[in-house]
């Protein structure tokens, strides 16, 4: 079977809780999250699905259940069809994923990123280390309650932090972001709704 | 490709098994601030004697949370942080980011807007891969291929400059768009520029196809076979060096690529050596490319026109016209008017396929767009690749990996 035959009809036969997803683009794919590894060996040895361009997580707010959603994205090198896969993680305060890193080595990196920057374990994973921030560091920053600015933390050498007592400010910020999120007002995109104490009247406050 | 570098003496060189140097091992950090990790990559090596026995790279020294920020601004706000991501190829990036949103709009470009995209992505690879190329250059030992290569991207800057106003940080994308049209007399330049660089792309390669030490250096080091370089998810020239042909401007056309001639090379042996031919042959493509396109440059808009929400009227309307004015003042305040749902693109990018991954809640912020950066990709088979190498050798596959880390670490 080829990448090019219809991966809807090969996926609703071969694995019949598969459901569709909504999509502006690509065939898209609910699966359940016992089942992913199944599906994601079918896509690549069955359908064609040879390339696994990217593995990312949604976070839909903390007031959501499902929480999280990790997201692939494979690629047919022969058939180049996209199709993409997603599945909902059970348990939103820890949240945890089959990896995929038995079936493309490439999966490594990309669970590691989705750890680092939402929590998400993956069961299976050989080195399931920070990628992009710090060993230590202590928060997931794509989380949707993790401020923009950052938070207050310790330097990554403990050792350093303690000798000089400086630790990772967050990012002065004076309010923002600047723009209206979806459903709010205008209004509450003006910089001096959020933050009324640097204005025209009053001096910017310095900083510690 | 089939170009043939035997020498006798190769074969003997080639450390077929780890020599045993006792059980002694040597720790050492390369990077991040080495010259040949071009940035801040650092890679934590394991070493047996001169041979590696382990490498465990170690990014994100320049990760600026990119996905976080572009979750708290509007979608035209983010462009000038795509610049950022493959620094050497700004106009790539921008035309990536703008075609993924507009995906999400279902937005489709007249056709002058993508000419124009085609050739500044062409130009931008260039651009990219010249610097590649005379850094690649530098970290085997051959300087002068370097001076070569920027003399020719000064002379691009100058075009991007007269283009978009910034040498370097170009942010000329919009969505539905761009910042503005293409100048008087541009395409002419651009076409001029190219008359002037196939000569002296065909110099400065001649410095090193042939040159006896880089093929030394370079051939049959850091090999990748094909299913390797699927496995782990290798795009761009990287990939095709491996001998796969995979080319999305030919396998999924954006922009109007379809309507143009070109031909996609792919390396056979998958070495250090043949990702630099791929490398160089794509330029000569690329100036293919801009050549067609600009012979037959379309008239009419430059921008989708019908897009009321998502792209700003011109200027002289704005500040004429009272329906131009709110529609304005719309689209700055809240951004353009995205539909719910989610949009996954990528764009055939110097380094490699850049993808962005939106999803939308509707209204004119992101809820999450995530960036699939082929840096990241491709250097996750340096602990595969590396092991077995020479010290020595690293800094050439490094090279030939030709990786940013301004979009590795995004």
């Amino acid at each position: 079977m080829t990448a090019t035959a219809d991966v809807a009809t090969f996926l609703t036969e071969r694995f019949p809780l598969v459901a569709g997803r909504p999509s502006l683009d690509y065939p898209a794919f609910n699966a359940p999250a016992a089942q992913v590894l199944e599906v994601l060996r079918g896509l690549r040895d069955e359908a064609g699905y040879d390339l696994l361009a990217d593995v990312t997580a949604i976070d839909w707010s903390a007031a959501k259940s499902p929480r999280f959603t990790v997201v692939w994205h494979l690629f047919s090198t022969v058939g180049h069809q996209y199709v993409r896969l997603a599945a909902d993680c059970a348990d939103d305060a820890h949240p945890s994923m089959p990896s995929a890193t038995g079936l493309w080595p490439g999966a490594n990196w990309h669970e590691r990123e989705a750890y680092d920057m939402f929590g998400l374990t993956f069961a299976g994973h050989p080195d399931l280390r920070r990628i992009l921030m710090w060993d230590g560091y202590p928060y997931f920053p794509l989380r949707k309650d993790f401020p923009l600015a950052g938070l207050d933390t310790a330097l990554p050498d403990l050792a350093v932090a303690d000798e000089t007592g400086v630790s990772v400010k967050p990012a002065p910020y004076m309010g923002g972001p600047f723009v209206a999120a979806p459903g709010s007002t205008i209004e509450a995109g003006e910089p001096r709704a959020k933050d009324q104490s640097w204005s025209e009247g009053q001096e910017k406050p310095k900083e510690t | 490709m089939a170009t043939e570098y035997t020498f006798p003496e190769n074969a003997a060189k080639a450390p077929a098994a780890a020599p045993d140097f006792g059980p002694e091992r040597m720790s050492i950090s390369m990077g991040p601030s080495h010259p040949s990790t071009h940035g801040v990559l650092r890679l934590q090596l394991e070493l047996d004697g001169e041979v590696v026995t382990k490498a465990d790279p170690v990014v994100g020294y320049l990760h600026r949370g990119d996905e976080k920020i572009a979750e708290n601004m509007t979608y035209n706000q983010f462009v000038p942080y795509t610049d950022r991501l493959d620094y050497l190829a700004p106009l790539a990036n921008n035309v990536a980011y703008a075609i993924a949103v507009e995906r999400l709009a279902g937005l489709e470009m007249p056709p002058r807007c993508q000419a124009t995209r085609v050739v500044i992505s062409e130009l931008a690879r260039i651009s990219s891969h010249l610097m590649g190329l005379g850094a690649f250059g530098i970290d085997v030992g051959a300087w002068t291929v370097f001076l070569y290569t920027f003399t020719e991207r000064e002379k691009l800057y100058r075009l991007f400059e007269e283009l978009t106003g910034a040498r370097f940080t170009t942010s000329y994308t919009r969505i539905g768009g761009a910042a503005r049209d293409v100048p008087d007399g541009w395409l002419d330049r651009v076409g001029a520029f190219c008359d002037q660089f196939l000569p002296i792309l065909e110099e400065t390669l001649a410095l090193l196809t042939r040159n006896r030490i880089f093929i030394d250096r370079t051939a049959d080091i850091g090999v990748i076979n094909k299913e390797d370089a699927i496995a782990y998810g290798l795009t761009g020239p990287n990939l095709r060096g491996c001998g796969v042909p995979l080319d999305l401007r030919k396998d999924r056309p954006y922009s109007g690529y379809e309507q143009y001639e070109f031909d996609v090379p792919v390396g056979s042996k998958g070495d250090s050596f043949d990702r630099y031919l791929c490398r160089g042959e794509e330029m000569r493509q690329s100036v293919r490319i801009i050549r067609q396109a600009i012979k037959n440059f379309p008239g009419g808009a430059w921008y989708a026109e019908d897009a009321k929400r998502i792209f700003a009227p011109p200027k002289d309307k704005i500040l004429t016209s009272m329906e131009e004015l709110i529609q304005n003042f719309m689209l700055v305040t809240e951004g353009p008017q995205m539909p719910p749902g989610e949009v996954y693109f990528e764009a055939e990018n110097p380094k490699g396929a850049l993808g962005f991954f939106v999803v939308s809640k509707g209204g004119g912020v992101p809820w999450r767009l995530k960036i699939r950066s082929p840096s990241f990709c491709n250097l996750s088979i340096l602990p595969k690749v590396c092991v077995g190498a020479m010290l020595t050798d690293i800094v050439a596959i490094l090279g030939s990996f030709d990786f940013v880390m301004g979009e590795c670490d995004r």
